[in-house]
């Protein structure tokens, strides 16, 4: 028997959190193309920072693929959020070479300062931080990156003031 | 006069950004370069004048003027910021073949490329030879894989090339899921037209119309220049219909990873790029016969892509003089960890590690004792320091039980435990496992729990036993390498370090006073001013005492956060 949750409605964009409208480009260039789903959702995310149920949902309709497949797809890549983070998500490295030079540490050191766990909103709505398994730049470690920004050997230290100098920028 | 900054991702983090402005807005002529492989000495600027290139490393603002200074003609002026000799000589006993251009050349211009007889390789194998010519080359090169298994190359695009299909695919393994190697981001940061025209070659012997390469999501300034050097690569023809004239057409496109270390296996990766999750699936079929939507299609790693053009160019008998006996040619290392001169090295097969951790590397960072060193990442293992003479080399590497993989050598030294590294490896592959089979899914928790447990000294005496035990199962009962390997650095560590397993487990003791349950804090009185920080800071209200006198922590309400050690200016808090 065939799955029929998608048939009798028609994907509707208008009581959507967020406005679809922004990646309508991807989701008619992807629509007839086979194996576009991943590209699509990552379009989503890189235009509303995640991926709000919904949308999904709609995503799902106009793929023209079941919403099962559409979650299946978003939990098994770690790339995908499905909550909102805050204005500057940090990605902090926990690869080998991080974690021999001391990337709990760093950790420690930005959970103390936020007053966050991973994947929480600081109470300044400012950051985010999530745990990554290497950027690229072991021969800095510990390494971090913000807003596509990488900062290498950090320390306790150099780590809140990074944070401070990023927060006094976001506020102006 | 030709000036470079080296602004591969490694040399912006290290500030090369700041420096490269400072010095274009004050002089023509300076240019981007990807990574030399110095990465310690980073940012890294270059100054070529005829025959005579100048080196100057660690430069800041200060060193950036004082360049300008030179170039103005003020000589010695940078003279503190001159590469030493030693260094030089590091990277000019190195043998470039892969990393041929890296650091070199402006990896965001065709010309400079074409300049070093690039696509020089792709014309003679499309103008001059017949694909079986290429693959005979390749033979006679005796390339091998370098995303980790060391298949060779050459089996695999006879296969793809005997395959029945109108439409065949190539594949570029760019997905680097190694944590601690980055030799493939520096290769297409650096060299972005070596991996184009590799891939040319591949495309053309096994006939394929095209191509794909699948990067790593956390490589963004990788997928730029990437981009970039498509782009060119068309303006100019080299990709596109009807390649020099021969009515081969071929063309290639980026797809950028989602984060899923498993999606570096090639099964999962081609499930990927089909858009769904990237779950590995039964060889046979090999991708050579059924891939990509089902058609043939060929996989190899950046690196292997990399290494094809100089092969062509200068011929396989030259490629295959490098090395030794099962493993020709040179391997690009990530050296990283707790090494004193880490970066990019590239080393003949043959050497032994001592060459590259003292060698090239400089030994250990601040003088400590070196304990072991890991390659492979999560499919490989630790060799110890007993084993620094083991040469590189894919069959003697895997004898130890780590495996040659795709290049990430990561240093330890006596601070770093080696049963928190099992550990480390093996929360890595739990979180990974794509959860298709038990053994892979529910095996590797089970061990994982075990390493916490002893971690935090909870251990009970037969836990490597059955950590052993476990691990043959999940090795028998997994169906794609990630589970079949997953095991290796828990076992490796087993075979290597059983000392601090027993010290753990039987005394409850970490001799590099890493897990930070198994450690105790105590005041020095010698050293405590009784300044009452410590006392402060304890989040559990384990330090009493007076002003200005020693203090005391109270151990059965230590936490052993380490919070009072971190506080400490006068390093008065002893750690054992
Ligand atoms: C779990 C897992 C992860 C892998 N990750 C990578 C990777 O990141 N890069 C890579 O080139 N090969 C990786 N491989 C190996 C590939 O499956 C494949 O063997 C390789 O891309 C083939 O290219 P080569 O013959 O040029 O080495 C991985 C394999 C497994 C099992
Ligand atoms: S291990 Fe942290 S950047 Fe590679």
């Amino acid at each position: 028997m065939n799955c029929n949750c998608n048939a009798h409605q028609e994907p509707r964009s208008e009581n959507l959190s967020v406005d679809a409208g922004l990646i309508e480009q991807e989701l008619i260039k992807y629509a007839d193309i086979k194996g576009g789903l991943i590209t699509v959702l990552q379009k989503a995310q890189e235009t509303y920072g995640w991926l709000p149920s919904d949308l999904l949902e709609y995503i799902a309709g106009r793929m023209g693929v079941g919403l099962a497949k559409v979650i299946g797809v978003v939990t098994f890549y770690t790339q995908f959020r499905t909550k909102p983070v805050g204005k500057n998500l940090i990605l902090l490295c926990q690869g080998t070479a991080c974690h021999v030079n001391g990337s709990s540490d760093i950790e420690e050191a930005i959970r103390d300062y936020l007053e966050v766990e991973e994947g929480e909103i600081s109470e300044n709505g400012l950051f985010t931080y999530n745990n990554v398994a290497c950027l690229g730049c072991c021969s800095l470690s510990p390494a971090m990156m913000v807003g596509g920004k990488t900062y290498g050997n950090l320390t306790k230290e150099s780590t809140v003031k990074i944070l401070k100098e990023i927060e006094k920028e976001s506020s102006r | 006069m030709r000036i470079t900054v080296g602004m591969g991702s490694c040399g912006i983090a290290a500030g090369a950004s700041e420096i490269y402005k400072l010095l274009e807005e004050n002089e023509a002529g300076v240019k981007v370069t990807g990574c030399i492989g110095m990465c310690y000495l980073e940012p890294v600027v270059n100054i070529y004048n005829g025959a005579e290139e100048k080196v100057f490393v660690k430069v800041d603002k200060k060193g950036a003027e004082e360049i300008l200074k030179l170039i103005k003609g003020e000589e010695n002026s940078a003279d503190e910021y001159a590469a030493s000799r030693e260094d030089i000589e590091l990277l000019s006993a190195q043998p470039r073949i892969a990393l041929q251009n890296c650091g070199m050349i402006n990896p965001e211009s065709i010309d400079e490329y074409i300049e070093k007889d690039g696509y020089k390789a792709a014309r003679k194998c499309i103008n001059e030879m017949t694909p079986e010519d290429v693959i005979a080359e390749l033979k006679t090169s005796g390339l091998s894989g370098r995303g980790g298994a060391g298949f060779p190359t050459w089996f695999k695009w006879q296969a793809a090339r005997d395959s029945e299909g109108e439409q065949k695919y190539v594949i570029c393994n760019a997905d680097e899921g190694d944590p601690g190697a980055f030799m493939d981001r520096a290769v297409i940061e650096g060299d972005p037209h070596a991996l184009i025209e590799g891939i040319m070659i591949a495309a053309y012997a096994i006939g394929a119309g095209e191509g794909i390469v699948y990067v790593r999501a956390e490589y963004p300034l990788a997928i730029v220049r990437l981009e970039k050097a498509l782009e060119q690569a068309r303006e100019k023809g080299l990709l596109g219909e009807n390649i020099f004239d021969s009515g081969f057409s071929f063309d290639i496109r980026i797809k950028a990873g989602a984060g899923a270390f498993v999606c570096g296996e090639e099964t999962a990766l081609i499930a990927s790029l089909e858009g769904e999750r990237g779950m590995p699936r039964l060889k046979p079929p090999f991708p050579a016969q059924k891939g990509y939507w089902g058609k043939p299609s060929n996989i190899n790693n950046v690196e292997t892509y990399a290494n094809v053009p100089w092969i062509i160019r200068n011929g396989g008998a030259a490629f295959c003089a490098i090395g030794t006996e099962n493993s020709k040619g040179t391997k690009v290392f990530a050296l990283t960890g707790k090494i004193a001169k880490g970066g990019l090295v590239e080393v003949p097969m043959g050497k032994t590690i001592r060459d590259v951790v003292y060698g090239v590397g400089g030994g250990i960072k601040d003088g400590k004792a070196f304990k072991a060193v890991q390659v492979g990442g999560p499919s490989g293992g630790c060799i110890p320091a007993e084993l620094i003479d083991t040469v590189i080399d894919y069959r003697t590497l895997a004898e130890t039980g780590a495996i040659m993989g795709s290049g990430g050598m990561v240093v330890m030294d006596e601070t770093t435990c080696m049963v928190d590294m099992a550990r480390f490896f093996l929360d890595f592959t739990c979180k990974e496992s794509c959860g298709k089979c038990v053994h892979c899914r529910i095996g590797n928790v089970r061990m994982l729990e075990i390493l916490e447990r002893i971690c935090n000294g909870e251990g009970q005496s037969g836990d490597t036993q059955l950590l052993s035990e476990l691990a043959a199962q999940i090795k028998d009962g997994s169906l794609c390498a990630l589970g079949q390997t997953a095991p290796n650095p828990v076992l490796t560590a087993i075979r290597y370090f059983s000392n601090e397993f027993e010290d753990h487990i039987e005394h409850k003791k970490c001799t590099a006073c890493q897990c930070k349950p198994l450690l105790t804090y105590e005041v020095d009185n010698e050293k405590c001013t009784g300044c009452t920080l410590c006392a402060k800071k304890c989040p559990a209200d384990a330090i009493s005492g007076e002003l200005k006198k020693p203090h005391i922590i109270d151990n059965a309400k230590c936490i052993k956060c380490g919070k009072c050690a971190d506080a400490c200016r006068f390093r008065a808090i002893k750690v054992s």
